[in-house]
């Protein structure tokens, strides 16, 4: 086990490394990296821009350059943001609270509706009730996740009222977003859950359970849907990653006031200091709930920590 | 009198269980794109001011001259839907090739040669597979400014491993094959061995994979143009058409509304297509 959780490390610190390597190759480039940190309105005198060369290291080999600014990034100098003004990560860790917020919540969404719908949709083979939840796991991943924001937005906010249009607030706001967020992930959940319980249920030991005399219920559940876990467990452990990426998306949409948002307008304002960190933010938070991942389904299944 | 011969009607009996609807809306896709300039009623980028925010043709202040209404600068948002599709189209061809040359040429190689190879290759998909996608696509918009070209080379760089995966694991049962074997004791070199003798029996997992890969490609891209990283202004893509839209969301909804449909329905009839294509050639794909 510790030999697994040793290469899981080893491959969390490469990934850092080579998203470090990536930004920092960018940023170096493009023309003089000096132009990454203005924005469109300061003209530095050119005492300044000598200033700037030698912070950033210019006059020293790269390999230089990339040791000043791992060394000042570990230490939690992301320099200066240029639409907000203040060092990046003191931005990045305001806001986060709010994307886990939205994270956590349509994760929750995800695996109590996707979960119950995908085995009752095997169990139910061929019903109406399956092909209204394979319909809705078709659509959810077909449809783009920002029009289904907008649409959503369009029939509970603008049409009948009941919700919020966006920002954060009390529970009314959190509910499109979460939904917005969760429906293509629950959608790939459904598909993944139903496969499962459909392969577990040709098993050999269901038609023991079966044959004992055990109600139909207690062989749904007790028996087949434990033994189906595995593969909807594995696809519920990288979904908080693909919430933190679908999030840039969402939380434009709602206006919502959490880093994905920051991601967009960083972008919008040309701000490279800003997406810089973002990117190694995006990165650890990736890795870090990756390998919290890799663990969670080490112990759960002993084959995977041999391999 | 020359009759068909078993191709032409093995060709047509395949055809037969086609998924019509998804046919059709392909069909349309590719029509759309290719004849835009007859199609779209209007020109794309050039709005008429006196028109703006018309709605669709079919509502109270609408006009038959705009079918699905205009937006704030009096562009026909038909006509902008009709060329997107261009982009789109661009995009499900280039993208997902891109990719499948790629991966194969990786994924063959290790599984062919394993070793170094092999573990070299894993790493780097690893790697790719824990890469933000979004965040890199806004890095190189930031640093690079964004492009037709930059989207599609990224697109691609991160579309390719799925398909080295599943030709690495495809050539390690392949390479043990008799064929195979028998080719390397004529003394055949490698490259001949993996071109001639290995490469054809992927070719039906390619084929598959590359369709199902089209609609996370489309999907991808809409993404990136909606966000203002993709391709670039003024050029009319679906997702900038919604991203245009979303101001003017509680008067002209219509903006946003028409070209996310054009987006669902052609992402939707690619996986269906991909589906049925992958039931015929390769069903050890299947995952549902």
């Amino acid at each position: 086990m510790s030999r697994f959780v040793v290469r899981r490390l080893a491959y969390a610190v490469l990934v850092m490394l080579g998203v470090s390597l990536l930004v920092f190759g960018m940023s170096r480039s493009a023309g003089d990296p000096r132009n990454l940190y203005l924005n469109e309105y300061s003209s530095p005198s050119s005492e300044d821009w000598k200033i700037m060369g030698e912070e950033l290291g210019l006059d020293k080999p790269v390999v230089v350059q990339y040791a000043l600014w791992v060394g000042r990034a570990l230490k939690g100098d992301m320099g200066r943001s240029l639409s907000q003004a203040k060092n990046p990560l003191t931005v990045i860790t305001e806001r986060f609270g709010a994307t886990a917020q939205l994270a956590g919540v349509s994760f929750f969404i995800t695996v109590v509706v996707g979960v119950p719908l995908g085995v009752l949709s095997a169990v139910q083979r061929g019903t109406i009730l399956d092909y209204l939840a394979r319909g809705f796991a078709i659509f959810g991943q077909a449809v783009p996740p920002f029009w289904l924001g907008i649409v959503l937005v369009l029939i509970f906010a603008v049409n009948l009222g009941w919700l919020p249009t966006s920002r954060r607030g009390d529970w009314t706001n959190l509910v499109l977003p979460a939904v917005t967020l969760a429906w293509p992930a629950c959608a790939g959940m459904v598909r993944i859950t139903r496969s499962a319980m459909l392969d577990v249920m040709d098993a050999p030991f269901v038609a023991m359970a079966r044959a004992k005399g055990v109600g139909r219920s207690g062989v749904i559940w007790k028996h087949a849907f434990r033994n189906a876990l595995i593969p909807p467990l594995t696809y519920a452990t990288i979904l908080i990653a693909n919430f933190i990426i679908g999030a840039v998306v969402v939380e434009t949409v709602f206006a919502w006031p959490g880093i994905g948002r920051l991601a967009a307008e960083g972008a919008f304002n040309n701000d490279f200091p800003l997406v810089a960190a973002l990117s190694i933010f995006f990165a650890f938070a990736f890795v870090t709930s990756s390998f919290v991942a890799d663990i969670a389904y080490g112990l759960l299944d002993p084959r995977v920590r041999v391999s | 009198m020359a009759t068909s011969g078993p191709f032409v009607s093995r060709a047509l009996h395949a055809l037969r269980r086609l998924p019509v609807l998804p046919a059709l809306i392909l069909g349309a896709l590719v029509v759309a794109a290719v004849f835009a300039p007859l199609i779209a009623p209007y020109h794309p980028l050039e709005g008429d001011t006196g028109e703006r925010n018309l709605p669709p043709a079919w509502l109270a202040e609408g006009s038959a001259r705009h079918l699905l209404g205009t937006d704030y600068i009096g562009r026909d948002v038909f006509s902008r839907i009709v060329f997107g599709a261009r982009v789109s189209l661009l995009v499900a061809f280039t993208v997902p090739t891109a990719g499948a040359v790629i991966g194969t040429a990786a994924g063959a190689a290790a599984g062919y040669f394993g070793g170094i190879t092999d573990e070299a290759l894993m790493r780097f998909t690893d790697f790719t597979y824990g890469v933000p996608f979004i965040m890199v696509a806004i890095l190189v918009a930031v640093v690079f400014g964004s492009s037709l070209f930059l989207v599609i080379v990224l697109l691609a760089a991160f579309g390719w491993p799925p398909f080295a995966r599943q030709v690495r694991a495809e050539t390690l049962v392949l390479r043990n094959m008799d064929y195979v074997h028998s080719a390397r004791i004529a003394g055949a070199s490698s490259l001949r061995v993996m071109y001639r003798h290995i490469l054809p029996g992927l070719t039906n997992t390619i084929v598959v994979l590359i369709t199902l890969r089209v609609g996370a490609a489309i999907l991808a891209e809409s993404v990136l143009s909606f966000l203002g990283v993709g391709i670039p202004a003024p050029q009319a893509t679906w997702g900038s058409s919604v991203a245009d839209g979303r101001v003017y969301l509680t008067s002209a909804w219509w903006i946003s509304l028409f070209p996310g449909i054009a987006i669902f329905l052609t992402v939707m009839a690619y996986n269906f297509a991909g589906d049925w294509l992958r039931d015929r050639l390769d069903p050890r794909l299947r995952q549902i």
